[in-house]
């Protein structure tokens, strides 16, 4: 009987359920990426580490455990690695990169891709030098042409294309320039007090248990502060941050395919309306409730199921274009086969959540009396009273609930997810509601009629008026959002580098450089906003917690975090503008005996559970210091200056190891380019940071995240719009009759195709308008709250935005209806012969 | 007496599985300026056909048919919408009402289209008149079916037509309301002195028109005055 009473409507169900074509398709790619990435990252996660094992630290190797190093594995390569300016002597360029001194053959798995291909090899053997291809493109470089670094200038033998573990992100943040290691002591910038990471590889004969190995060292290399890093931990590392990005884009797919889901609820609604009579008639001819029921959702289950399988099948296509979208983010390259189990996966939860959302509707259908053959105007009980409802209602949340757990694995965070999603949806349907209201409230009545008609249609009876709002407002907030948050955090840069405030950090200066730096600055009329020293140090002991302790007590307030970082602090007798003291008392200089009173900042401190009067014990490069801390500081870490967890009063570290930090103002490019030129030459150890070059890579780096977000928010902007097409179609019959009508009554072909258009026009601007709002709202909170910047939206761009939904809308609309303009009004007699 | 409707040798033929369908065989009468004319036949005789031919909503195979003095025939789909908003009004079984706009607005429609500004004093006169100023602003899901039949009959003298086209008028309606939405049918004719072609199946209604016009087959079987 389903199969029959299907017969003459199979094409419209089929375009109700095509709203979560696009869902199913989404999630589909999305899982089917997953799995690629696992079964790559399983393949090549010996090429994303390069070694067997890794060992690394931020201190040279001390004398106990040099031997154990020299006897791990059956070969050993070193490289350090630090940031550092390099200087490209043929067009005058310098930039801080990330230099990596390397000896022996690492990689032994994978290669140091270049050009030519030999580069990646051959340079270890001479004064060669192999520069990332960003720099090299922007200081316009060639194979051939030489760098800088330090003191020694090196040939520049080959492009790096890539190197084990980089992705297209790191590679813009921090270039890498790689040379023999035997160089660097000519360099000059193995210095004290620069920071270097010192890296060991080794490679294990084959089929070697080398976590059985790192596991045993562990305890050893915890004590000299060194970390192992073997395939196995790399594997689950890469896997569990792309896990967390797969995780990310699979809820984005799963909120385009809840809004194909109402646009379904709201389709079958009408379908089931328009059937109301021929289930009557079943009924009058005997059919039980539960049967018409039962009729029309095995209906429901056919095309939802058909309609998954559709969306499976065009997800499986779309899948192999992510590795493009997402390609600046990999490690790898990404080899992409079909998932069958992603498949099966959609296409399981595109049937169940179609049934789901369509039981809304189709349970009124057991309500439907067969006395309505005889009267039309016979009135069931209203819906909303169906007990059956709210279960259907707590069936769907429960969905949602569960499927995000399966995604996140936390109950909160599904919590979290489910309850957003439903206010995200509520808050969205009010917004589109208030927005309805408030046009048709205050719509100018002087206004023409065809403007009127048109804005009277959002209004026909079974519209999907709001359903159509959200899912195109949704898209266009994600879009915006993405638009206003880029020129936030870019303006939050330009901010921080206008007026007096400084656009050029110097670190690295050491000590006898100091007065040097400062006359060379002088010289060119640069004023020295900041200069601060700055001492490297560790933290031994909190009261009686060592690192040992905290480790294994993990009921001890202290955390462990604490221990596991180097910590930069400076000294001075004054607090800064920028600093607040919340707790205990400053001390500016430190007392002739008893433990040296310390400030620390206020949330750190809270997040690692010390306080004032706490007993740290820190290790000066060798030299152990007790200090308490006297005072706890709240620090506006908002803008360009140095700033400090950890404060040291006057009297103690003067004599310690340690660096200067110098910040200036450069008034131009060219000056600034000057400025550089000279301190790299004079003093190459020296690293300096360029505001205007932050800017640029946060600029690409926001492009490139940006990319991935409006991939994903045009998933939701498409089924908005195929949510728009069936909702024309569906209503296609009445706006034929309405058309028709107006025809009858003397309407010229121009007036319906403006009402058409309009009518397109004030959905699609609507739609947008909610979506602007929301962004500009949710915009406004990050401005005010995270950023701390005055909002000052670009309403340029918006109304571009505003423009291309709203034009989409009529665009789509006006295909879809394309025949209402040619009908004979003698139609509108027809329909009663 | 002038004549505001007049057909002259009208045929209308469909395609039909292949073959040439008559529907209208060789029409010719001619309506005068505010008279009252019913036409009545059985289901499938070409009444529903004739009505759109006289209206300007088809157009003839053959023949000629003349609206208000204007030869129908080498009109524009435009031209055609123009002239029935200046001269015609319609009444039909299924009211036809733009379920997206109020009674009042629906009334409106017609004399907006022409681009008439300041309507509304029209509109709620018409509607005083048929007895729903109290229900002007209510939209036509919230109105019964003889108060829509009642708008619909406001919508159609709003634009002061020369000639009103009702098409089974009572068809949806009970006895009760058929009566009186009739009875203000022929009143509002009547006032405003507009020329009234009715088709319908009643025959106690066709007795109540000035002429009665029998259809079969696609021919005038008789015309006879009342």
């Amino acid at each position: 009987m389903a199969w029959r009473d299907s017969r003459r409507s199979r094409s419209r169900l089929l375009l109700f359920i095509s709203s979560v074509i696009l869902g199913i398709a989404a999630l589909v790619a999305i899982y089917s990426l997953g799995d690629n990435l696992r079964q790559n990252i399983d393949t090549q996660a010996a090429a994303l580490l390069g070694a067997d094992l890794e060992i690394s630290g931020n201190q040279p190797a001390s004398p106990k455990i040099k031997p154990l190093l020299d006897s791990l594995g059956e070969d050993r390569s070193e490289e350090r690695r630090f940031a550092s300016m390099v200087y490209f002597p043929k067009g005058g360029g310098s930039r801080l990169a990330q230099v990596r001194a390397l000896e022996g053959s690492y990689p032994y798995y994978g290669e140091l891709e270049t050009v030519p291909v030999s580069a990646g090899r051959s340079f270890r053997d001479s004064r060669h030098a192999l520069v990332d291809q960003t720099l090299m493109l922007q200081y316009d470089a060639k194979v051939g042409d030489s760098v800088k670094v330090g003191e020694v200038t090196f040939l520049i033998a080959g492009t790096l294309l890539k190197a084990p573990g980089q992705t297209g992100v790191s590679a813009t943040v921090a270039p890498a320039v790689y040379i023999p290691l035997r160089y660097l002591a000519q360099t000059g910038l193995e210095e004290k007090g620069s920071r270097i990471n010192y890296l060991y590889f080794f490679k294990y004969p084959p089929k070697t248990d080398v976590e059985r190995i790192a596991k045993g060292l562990e305890s050893r290399l915890d004590l000299e502060d060194l970390d192992s890093k073997t395939v196995e931990s790399q594997k689950e590392s890469t896997g569990r941050s792309f896990e967390d990005l797969t995780q990310f884009l699979g809820l984005v797919g799963f909120i385009a395919l809840l809004l194909g889901c109402v646009g379904v609820a709201s389709a079958v609604h009408i379908y089931i309306r328009e059937k109301l009579n021929s289930i009557a008639l079943l009924r009058c001819l005997g059919v039980k409730s539960s049967q018409a029921f039962v009729i029309y959702l095995i209906q429901i289950v056919g095309v939802g199921f058909l309609g998954s399988v559709i969306g499976a099948a065009l997800g499986a296509v779309i899948q192999q274009f992510l590795p493009l979208v997402l390609k600046d983010f990999l490690p790898f390259a990404l080899i992409t086969e079909i998932s069958w189990s992603a498949i099966g996966q959609g296409v399981l939860l595109g049937t169940i959540i179609s049934i789901l959302f369509a039981l809304l509707p189709l349970i009124s259908v057991r309500n439907i009396a067969p006395l309505r053959v005889l009267r039309a105007s016979f009135e069931s009980a209203p819906a909303s009273r169906d007990p059956l409802r709210w279960l259907v209602y707590g069936l769907i949340l429960a969905f949602v609930f569960l499927f995000t757990y399966l995604q996140t694995d936390s109950w909160l965070d599904a919590l979290v997810f489910t309850v957003s999603i439903l206010g995200a949806f509520l808050l969205l349907l009010a917004m589109a509601s208030l927005l309805i209201w408030l046009v048709r409230r205050f719509f100018p009545s002087s206004w023409s009629y065809v403007w009127r008609q048109a804005l009277a249609n959002l209004h026909r009876p079974n519209n999907q008026t709001s359903i159509l709002i959200v899912s195109i407002g949704l898209g266009t907030a994600f879009i915006c959002t993405l638009i206003l948050v880029q020129s936030l955090l870019l303006k939050r840069v330009t901010l921080s580098t206008s007026g007096n405030q400084p656009n050029i950090v110097l670190f690295d200066i050491q000590s006898d450089q100091r007065d040097a730096v400062l006359d060379l600055a002088e010289s060119q009329g640069l004023p020295i906003i900041q200069s601060v020293p700055v001492v490297n140090m560790r933290l031994e002991k909190v009261n009686d917690v060592t690192p040992a302790i905290a480790q294994k007590d993990t009921s001890n307030r202290v955390s462990r975090r604490i221990f596991g970082r180097e910590y930069r602090v400076s000294y001075r007798d004054t607090l800064t503008e920028f600093e607040e003291l919340k707790r205990g008392r400053w001390e500016g200089t430190a007392p002739a005996n008893g433990p040296v009173p310390i400030s620390m900042e206020e949330g750190f401190a809270e997040r690692n559970g010390v306080k004032v009067g706490d007993t740290l014990t820190f290790n000066v490069q060798g030299a152990l210091l007790t200090t308490v801390i006297g005072s706890l500081r709240e620090v506006d870490w908002n803008g360009v200056r140095t700033s400090f967890l950890v404060l040291f009063p006057k009297g103690v570290l003067e004599e310690a190891p340690q660096f200067h930090v110098l910040l200036t103002r450069v008034p131009s490019s060219e000056g600034s380019a000057n400025f550089q030129r000279a301190v790299v030459q004079r003093f190459p150890n020296i690293s300096i940071i360029d505001l205007g070059l932050v800017l640029k890579v946060l600029d690409e780096l926001l492009e490139k995240i940006g990319f991935v977000i409006r991939f994903m928010a045009g998933f939701s902007i498409l089924t908005g719009l195929i949510v728009l097409i069936s909702s024309v179609l569906i209503s296609k019959y009445q706006r034929l009759q309405e058309s028709v009508l107006l025809r009858t009554l003397g309407a010229s072909r121009k007036q319906i195709f403006s009402i058409t258009a309009l009518e397109y026009f004030f959905l699609g601007a609507l739609a947008a308008a909610t979506g602007i709002i929301l962004a500009l709202a949710g915009s406004w909170g990050l401005a005010k709250f995270t950023f701390k910047v005055d909002f000052e939206p670009q309403f340029l761009p918006l109304l571009l935005v505003f423009l291309s939904v709203s034009g989409l809308t009529v665009l789509i609309g006006l295909v879809n209806s394309r025949g209402i303009l040619s009908r004979s009004p003698l139609e509108v007699l027809r329909q009663e012969a | 007496m002038n004549s505001i409707l007049d057909l002259q040798s009208v045929n209308k033929t469909y395609q039909s599985g292949g073959r040439d369908l008559t529907v209208l065989d060789n029409v010719s009468f001619s309506v005068e300026t505010g008279a009252s004319i019913a036409i009545v036949g059985p289901s499938g005789s070409g009444k529903t056909t004739l009505l759109g031919l006289c209206a300007g909503l088809d157009r003839a195979s053959s023949g000629s048919v003349e609206l208000h003095g204007t030869k129908l025939n080498g009109l524009t789909e435009n031209q055609l919408a123009a002239l029935r908003n200046r001269y015609v009004g319609f009444i039909f079984q299924n009211f036809q009402l733009m379920p997206t706009l109020t009674a009042i607005e629906n009334v409106m429609v017609p004399l907006e289209l022409r681009g008439e500004k300041n309507v509304r004093p029209v509109a709620i006169d018409l509607l005083d008149k048929v007895g729903l100023a109290d229900r002007s602003h209510h939209y036509p899901t919230q109105l019964s079916g003889g108060e829509q039949q009642r708008v619909s009959l406001a919508r159609a003298f709003s634009n002061q037509p020369q000639i009103l086209f009702a098409d089974e008028p009572t068809g949806n309606l009970d006895a009760e309301t058929s009566e009186k939405v009739i009875q203000l049918l022929f009143d509002l004719n009547q006032q405003a002195g507009t020329t009234l072609v009715l088709v319908t199946h009643d025959l106690d209604l066709a007795a109540r028109t000035q002429r009665i016009v029998r259809i079969k087959g696609g021919k005038i079987v008789s015309d006879a005055r009342v």
